[in-house]
């Protein structure tokens, strides 16, 4: 038995050594820092949440019906008639809210290490795109179970577009394929949601591992390993990914998974933010909800575009500070001026600013799913008050210390007293 | 760490704003109780079924609730519908003109409304001259449905001001009985708005302990016996 799988590999190698080199240079041989603590878990589980969704689509894909009239009822098929119908949608549907969170949380391990910062800005601004592919897909995602928060989601971020000074409406139009979000607009988010956008991000994520794989990975302390080698030429603080890593991240894999399914079986709802209550009503044209809010993990940049006062009655301030508020992620590694990378050697400024962000962050998510309502209102008049909605002014309060954080970035990273960074990485 | 991921998990659940006004009642029902939700199955097929669907639930599928096919096709059949069939309503074409809205179909009410509004809902109409139907809500304020289930409750009275109930007529039902079917429609309800809700929590515990119990401690296990030799 041995020798004949050892037989059938020669065979192969013999045909595709490039199969054994891949395997070497990114798994076998790819030198990793020995000290990944607990945020280094998010770039592995990112991974499989993305196989997780694509394998859950395929088999939703077989039962879904992209048609205005069908799509609603398609899903309730699913749920119902469909053997473990419910557990493919649940998987799905859990599975987005939780490639967000794993996601933000691997965005949020590059903040706290510097890992974007040089030599690494490519990484970074490949997985910046992957975060924007990410968003569109989600987007297109979410319009097919074709219920109200569906349709009339998309009918405002569409509108959105709809902004842009002259070329607005007919970009709106051009998007739609319709004068509203209609079956045509369902059936064209269809495509670009399970063809045209996966294969966007499955091209970007391999960029995002090459160029990763090139410089190498960065660690919590933020030094080379590179720099100091063994006789060999093995990073002396260096382990193979493979078998020391994969063997790590399965541990990690495991609890996410655990987290995971407690949701997906006890709480696919997740109390209406995984799937809105509204949602559960299909698609009405003529019947606008009362309050439309996104989904979760677009909602601070919803608040964002909220806070932003109209300009001549038109929301492009607003949406532009939404893009800008996105697109500032690519300029990160030329913001920072810091010394260092990681936190630990930061200095107090670096520090107070990302807490400042998070929370920030938090406050922003959390407004952009009520109403501007929900903190009531002040109880004085004045001349600068054009809404007297208290959440409003916490929104525009929290948006420009979310600018700042950027920024200002330039000024306090450079005027930050950093520690001394060691030679080696630290435990 | 644990407790950033976790909260990050959790948020933002603070907040689901009740609408109206109007204070919900925790609705008692329990989706395993099958002589509840046969009951409800009951009170639906003979009163809500003439006006609304439930389009995506078979008929086939009460037998899931314990009711027997033959009984499903004598007692819960009236328009010659297969087993098989969907609960579609004989209720024409009309009903936008008759009641100002077509009847929502019922399948997911209980996931879109939520078992709470359904159980106060169904028991807060009033009559009222002013409505075409000469039926209020408290809950649903001019809501375009007359009281179907009336001859049971009865008439009440209600002043939205004062938010006090009054009695004008008693039903063929008692109080605590109306309250009961209520209960149970609701249940039934809620039971076909996600059928495969109990099967869910079933399955679930199974994959949490095997994840838990059999995946923890081998991979575990595997990752500390390859470490060891990492100084």
């Amino acid at each position: 038995m041995g020798t004949m799988v050892s037989r059938l590999w020669a065979w192969f190698d013999a045909r595709m050594p490039s199969l054994a080199e891949q395997w070497k240079i990114h798994a076998a041989e790819y030198y990793a820092p020995k000290n990944f603590n607990f945020w280094y878990y998010f770039g592995s589980l990112a991974g499989m949440v993305l196989v997780i969704q694509i394998v859950s689509g395929i088999f939703l894909t077989m039962n879904y019906k992209p048609d205005a009239a069908l799509a609603f009822g398609s899903v309730e098929y699913i749920m119902r008639d469909v053997s473990a119908g419910w557990l493919i949608r649940y998987i799905h549907s859990t599975g987005a809210s939780a490639f967000f969170i794993v996601i933000y949380l691997h965005m949020f391990r590059g903040l706290l290490y510097g890992s974007y910062k040089e030599p690494r800005e490519l990484v970074w601004i490949f997985g910046v795109l992957i975060y924007l592919t990410l968003m569109g897909e989600a987007f297109f995602g979410y319009l097919l179970p074709w219920g109200q928060m569906s349709y009339w989601g998309a009918q405002v971020i569409v509108n959105l577009f709809g902004t842009v000074p002259f070329i607005g409406p007919d970009l709106a139009l051009w998007i739609r394929g319709d004068y509203v979000v209609s079956d045509v607009t369902l059936n064209r988010f269809f495509a670009l949601h399970v063809i045209a956008f996966p294969l966007v991000l499955l091209g970007l994520i391999v960029a995002h591992i090459l160029a990763l794989h090139d410089v190498g990975s960065n660690n919590p302390d933020g030094v080379e390993i590179k720099k100091h080698k063994d006789s060999s030429g093995h990073p002396l603080d260096g382990i193979p990914f493979h078998p020391y890593y994969t063997v790590k991240d399965l541990v990690g894999a495991v609890v996410f998974l655990v987290i995971f399914c407690a949701v997906l079986f006890f709480a696919p709802e997740m109390g209406g933010y995984f799937l809105e209550a509204n949602n559960f009503i299909p698609a009405d044209p003529l019947k606008t909800p009362e309050h439309i809010a996104p989904v979760w993990y677009f909602t601070p940049y919803y608040s964002i575009l909220r806070a932003v006062p109209p300009l001549f009655a038109s929301q492009f301030p607003g949406v532009v500070a939404m893009g800008v508020a996105v697109m500032i992620l690519f300029f990160l590694p030329w913001l920072d001026r810091s010394a260092v990378r990681s936190i630990r050697y930061r200095g107090r400024l670096y520090k107070w600013a990302l807490g400042v962000f998070v929370v920030v962050f938090f406050i922003l998510g959390y407004l952009g799913v009520n109403p501007t309502t929900v903190w009531g209102q002040f109880g004085f008049d004045a001349f600068f008050l054009d809404t007297k909605d208290r959440a409003t002014w916490v929104a525009r309060v929290c948006t420009l210390l979310y600018f700042g954080f950027f920024f200002l970035m330039p000024w306090y990273t450079a005027r930050d007293e950093v520690k001394p960074v060691p030679e080696r990485v630290t435990a | 760490m644990k407790k950033v991921f976790l909260s990050l998990l959790l948020f933002p659940l603070g907040v689901l704003a009740a609408e109206g006004g109007y204070r919900l009642d925790a609705s008692p029902h329990d989706v395993n109780n099958l002589v509840s939700l046969q009951s409800g199955a009951r009170t639906f097929v003979n009163y809500c079924l003439g006006c609304h669907g439930a389009q995506y639930v078979r008929y086939k599928s009460l037998t899931e609730l314990g009711i027997p096919e033959a009984q499903i096709r004598e007692n819960l059949l009236f328009t010659g519908e297969k087993v098989g069939d969907m609960m579609k309503t004989p209720m024409p074409a009309q009903a936008k003109q008759w009641f100002g809205v077509v009847p929502p179909d019922l399948s997911v009410i209980a996931r879109s409304r939520g078992a709470d509004w359904l159980y106060t809902y169904l028991r807060a109409f009033y009559r009222d001259p002013k409505t075409a139907t000469g039926w209020n809500n408290a809950v649903f304020p001019n809501v375009g449905m007359p009281h179907a289930l009336w001859m049971l409750q009865g008439e009440m009275h209600y002043d939205p001001e004062t938010h006090k109930w009054t009695e004008i007529s008693k039903g063929t039902m008692s109080r605590t009985e109306y309250d009961a079917t209520v209960r149970d429609l609701v249940a039934f309800l809620s039971y076909v708005s996600e059928p495969a809700a109990s099967e869910r929590k079933i399955i679930g515990i199974m994959v949490i302990l095997f994840l838990a119990l059999v995946m923890f401690p081998l991979t575990y296990w595997l990752k500390k016996e390859y470490w060891k030799d990492v100084k």
